[in-house]
């Protein structure tokens, strides 16, 4: 089978169970409007301006929301064992890391879909106009790259470990840094109603840290599940 | 024993007198202990290994180095002589179905998603018919629309049967295959085992039910503390002898 076929067949049998049992979306989803809504009351307007604090919210919340979905990536097949039966198929490990990534990006998108118009709404952010929107999404969208890359990395090696729940965040936040960093920097400029010409710099650092991230954890995926 | 396999036969001409399941040398160790120390056999085409032993003898590790799914720490599993590793050749993994006693399956997943899923991943013509026809064989079609998580262990573990023999394998690894199965299932099961032999597939079956081994192994062997204590012909054992000699060792190591 060719590896986009069984990518596909991967991300596929990944998204149809999280829309059967809603698990992780829903923890996800839950998580971040909580969230929302903690900051929004913590918040003192008087002394930070929406345009300073909603970047940081944002980026907290992708960052830790992904973490949910990207947990589960691995823990959904280790049940009944599934994973013996994808790797004792026929099938490239780089095709089956490349099937949960764009699974986890599935999730990891559309937790973003109803996370920043929420955001908007508390901090009364103007993401309709102008140029703003389309370059939040080329933002969100090469910075989920990257982040899903490493964190499906590093839910496959922590998935058989007892403190799977704690190693996943503290292995994969350091890496998530520089993709976080450009990203909320960005989205900061952005929301200040900035020319798109203005991150240019940052979206290509995003870029080159996708390329970096997505081709090193798909040659190192193959050794995390090796026993 | 070692007669070319006509269902390998299409692999490098290297490879073309080699068994069709090969064990060279296996060693497996877990820290200071050794799982499995030193194993080697070999199998034809419709041979059948009944492999019994303890708890904790090594067995199913044994297995999973011969499915590919735990690297040996020393020698090499082969299918058809093509070493069994991470870097296989996609055909050669593809002729090695796995029962494991983990399901292997998503709950969340019909049965007949569960087994198409299996078909698809092994390239299977037709994969819907394939999975159906799967599901038949071990006689629970009529749950094909289930969610695995609402069926009983014993039907899930008829899923998880056809889920691995969906492809046609040409070497069966069964790990306690009949744990759980009502008559029906284990008389399903054995008529599916007895099909394979007769299309020439190899087996190695992990039992502790020794009526069950003696009766579908062409070649019996006892695992104790990671070694084979015993490998022999089926032919030339007696049952009720090698019964109360398994007994005997296996109290012996207890």
């Amino acid at each position: 089978m060719s590896f986009l076929g069984t990518a596909w067949l991967v991300a596929r049998k990944d998204l149809l169970i999280e829309f059967r049992t809603r698990s992780a979306f829903f923890a996800a989803i839950v998580f971040a409007l909580l969230a929302v809504v903690i900051f929004h009351f913590a918040w003192d307007p008087t002394t930070v301006t929406a345009l300073d604090l909603a970047p940081g919210v944002l980026w907290v919340i992708f960052t830790f929301s992904g973490l949910l979905g990207l947990h589960r990536s691995f823990g959904v097949e280790e049940a009944d064992r599934a994973i013996d039966g994808l790797l004792a198929a026929p099938i490239g490990r780089e095709a089956l890391f490349a099937g949960k990534a764009v699974a986890n990006l599935v999730f990891v998108g559309a937790v973003q879909l109803v996370t920043i118009p929420a955001v908007a709404l508390f901090y009364d952010l103007p993401l309709l106009g102008g140029a703003m929107l389309p370059g939040l999404a080329a933002v969100a969208a090469l910075a989920t790259i990257g982040l899903v890359a490493v964190g499906t990395l590093f839910s496959a090696m922590t998935v058989n470990t007892r403190l799977a729940e704690l190693l996943l965040p503290m292995l994969a936040l350091p890496f998530f840094v520089p993709i976080v960093i450009p990203a909320a920097l960005s989205t900061a400029r952005l929301l200040a109603g900035r020319p798109l010409g203005e991150i240019r710099g940052y979206l290509e650092m995003l870029a080159a840290f996708d390329l970096v991230f997505v081709t090193a954890c798909t040659l190192a995926f193959p050794y995390t599940l090796e026993e | 024993m070692t007669a070319a396999p006509a269902a390998l036969s299409d692999t490098a001409s290297s490879t073309a007198t080699a068994p069709v399941v090969e064990a060279v040398g296996l060693v497996r160790t877990f820290g200071a202990r050794r799982a499995v120390d030193d194993v080697s056999f070999a199998l034809d085409a419709g041979e059948c290994l009944a492999l019994f032993g303890p708890n904790g003898a090594g067995k199913s590790t044994l297995l999973r180095m011969l499915a590919g799914l735990l690297r040996p720490t020393r020698g090499s599993a082969r299918i058809g002589g093509v070493s069994l590793e991470r870097d296989a050749a996609p055909e050669v993994r593809a002729r090695v179905g796995l029962i494991s006693h983990h399901s292997l399956l998503y709950a969340a997943l019909t049965a007949r998603e569960n087994v198409e899923l299996a078909a698809r991943l092994y390239a299977v013509p037709d994969a819907p018919r394939a999975a159906m026809a799967a599901l038949e064989r071990m006689r629970v079609a009529d749950r094909a629309d289930t969610a695995v998580r609402r069926l009983s262990r014993g039907l899930q573990q008829r899923v998880s049967i056809a889920r691995a023999m969906v492809h046609e394998p040409r070497v069966v690894l069964l790990d306690e295959p009949f744990t759980g199965l009502d008559e029906v299932g284990a008389r399903a099961l054995t008529d599916a085992i007895g099909e394979l032999k007769a299309h020439g597939a190899a087996l190695v079956l992990v039992t502790h039910n020794l009526g069950e081994g003696l009766t579908l192994g062409t070649r019996v062997a006892v695992m104790l503390a990671g070694r084979l204590a015993r490998f022999d012909a089926r032919a030339a054992v007696d049952g009720a002898a090698f019964a109360a000699e398994y007994r005997a060792l296996v109290t012996g190591i207890a």
